[in-house]
């Protein structure tokens, strides 16, 4: 199973098998990550599951929508070039050690 | 008592994140959340969206897995009401008289279904879609359905209405006014949104009043139009809004009306008892009216932030942006701000093709928009009302206007 490394602002890392179609949000939720808050569930409302994605592995990730880069402007954490929303981020063999730094708040 | 710790009455969306701030925000206290549902805390939004229409399960409806509140020091009584608060001790009774104290009480009590006085309402097949376990049951009833009816266009209502349209179910909505989602957006997205759900197949009777619920053997199967019309219905539901569970605070003295009642800093008359989420009465600097009470996760989640601030010691006054969602079919309804009051409407991109923004205005003073499948406008929106600026109609009636940079030159 594909594995993501989510890594909290004061440097703690957690390291999930998250199945193929999970988003990277979704597994965070339910392991009880700190740093991913997700107040909308993963419906692209509300840019609070805010994460960095590692410049190198950018490219491994599914095309960023128009809402998802909408609600990145209005992101807590100011956005990145390697900005994305983590609902957003479902899960594919080809995203297998994953690395996403979370941001200082989400909200 | 000292060392009691915060009582938290209501486990939904306010009172799971007090809890979760609390602890994020380095209290050491005791932490004591009462839900008065069987389950491990769960998200509301989804039951009327992705969890009736099974497109995810129950792991994924929950805030938190259980080892959660285990870890955080989060301790969750569920299944169990509480009675009364006995404010001269600091204490909640529960309904099984068993006592917790609590150096501060919070009530995030959230709200009930409005249920209408009508003959019939307590025939089997009507239903209504508020918690989980209502959504259960409702679940396999749409499954099983052949006619649905629903009482009450406003958002639990259309987003039923689409997801039993998704499912090929015939769909009749009556609604009293002459409008969907009357009480919270502008004529022009009331209109966009019913012709979109005529579309798709529902059929409206507008400014109409249902008069009964009709049944044989003590199952619903029809629905009774003032009109004289009769709608055959095996499966009735009502959606007329909500009624604020204020009960616990007024037997308790304190000040009830249409919600608990609290100042700017969300904390009631007695200085010990704040009262958040949808069962609070609030003054908003966002409102044109005041008090306010929203049922909205934003604001119960924001709201239990600036509690958690204040318990912390660094409290100031709540001025959170009020926000909306909802998804109703592949349409998406996002607003900014408190438009309630509104005089004047400009609309702003294309609203032939469903993507659009609605600015709401009374006199110059922008309060709020509506996004219909315009995510970017809707985060230019709360940027720009959260800072207490505005847009003027001209320029926003003005497409060549750039609100991606008024937006963001503005602190948010």
């Amino acid at each position: 199973m594909p594995r993501v490394t989510y890594v909290s602002y004061d440097g703690k890392s957690t390291t999930l098998d998250v199945p193929v179609g999970t988003s990277v949000m979704q597994a965070a939720v339910l392991h009880g990550v700190d740093g991913i808050v997700a107040e909308c569930g993963g419906s692209c409302m509300c840019a609070t599951c805010h994460v960095f994605v590692r410049e190198d592995q950018l490219a491994k990730l599914p095309e960023m929508e128009l809402g998802e880069d909408a609600m990145l402007d209005g992101a807590a954490s100011p956005r990145r070039p390697n900005s994305r929303l983590s609902c957003q981020l479902v899960m594919t063999p080809a995203m297998d050690g994953l690395i996403v730094d979370m941001p200082e708040t989400q909200t | 008592m000292a060392g009691a710790g915060v009582v938290i009455v209501g486990a939904g969306h306010g009172g799971f994140q007090l809890a979760a701030s609390l602890r994020q925000h380095g209290y050491d206290g005791r932490v004591t959340l009462i839900g008065d549902e069987p389950h491990l805390p769960y998200q509301r939004p989804p039951l009327s969206k992705d969890y009736l229409d099974g497109k995810i399960g129950l792991d994924l409806l929950l805030m938190r897995p259980e080892a959660f509140f285990t870890e955080h020091r989060i301790e969750l009584v569920t299944g169990r009401a509480v009675a009364e608060i006995d404010r001269a001790d600091k204490a909640v009774v529960l309904t099984s008289k068993a006592r917790i104290d609590y150096d501060h009480l919070v009530l995030a009590t959230g709200a009930r279904n409005r249920v209408p006085p009508l003959p019939g309402v307590e025939l089997d097949g009507v239903c209504y879609l508020r918690s989980l376990a209502e959504t259960e049951d409702l679940k396999q009833r749409l499954a099983a359905a052949s006619h649905c009816v629903v009482i009450g266009a406003g958002f639990i209502g259309l987003e039923f209405a689409a997801i039993a349209r998704g499912k090929g179910k015939p769909v009749h909505i009556v609604e009293l006014v002459d409008r969907v989602m009357a009480r919270v957006v502008c004529p022009d997205t009331s209109a966009f949104f019913a012709d979109a759900h005529r579309a798709a197949g529902v059929e409206f009777s507008f400014g109409a009043r249902v008069e009964r619920l009709g049944g044989d053997a003590g199952k619903v199967t029809h629905v009774v139009l003032q009109d004289g019309r009769s709608l055959p219905a095996d499966l009735v539901i009502v959606s007329i809004g909500v009624i604020p569970n204020e009960g616990l605070a007024a037997a308790a003295g304190l000040k009830v009306e249409n919600g608990v009642v609290v100042n700017e800093l969300l904390l009631t008359a007695d200085p010990n008892i704040s009262a958040i989420g949808d069962c609070a009465a609030f003054p908003s600097r966002h409102s044109l009216k005041n008090p306010v009470r929203l049922e909205a996760v934003q604001n119960a989640a924001d709201h239990a932030r600036c509690v958690v601030d204040r318990l912390m010691g660094k409290g100031g006054p709540y001025t959170a942006l009020p926000w909306f969602w909802s998804e109703q079919g592949a349409l998406r309804l996002q607003i900014a701000g408190l438009t309630t009051g509104f005089q004047q409407v400009v609309l702003r991109g294309n609203y032939e093709k469903g993507e659009y923004s609605a600015f709401c205005y009374a006199g110059d003073k922008l309060l709020g928009i509506e996004s219909i499948n315009k995510p970017a406008d809707h985060a230019f929106a709360r940027r720009l009302l959260a800072a207490g600026r505005g847009v003027t109609p001209q320029e926003a009636s003005d497409e060549s206007f750039d609100l991606r940079a008024a937006a963001m030159a503005r602190p948010a």
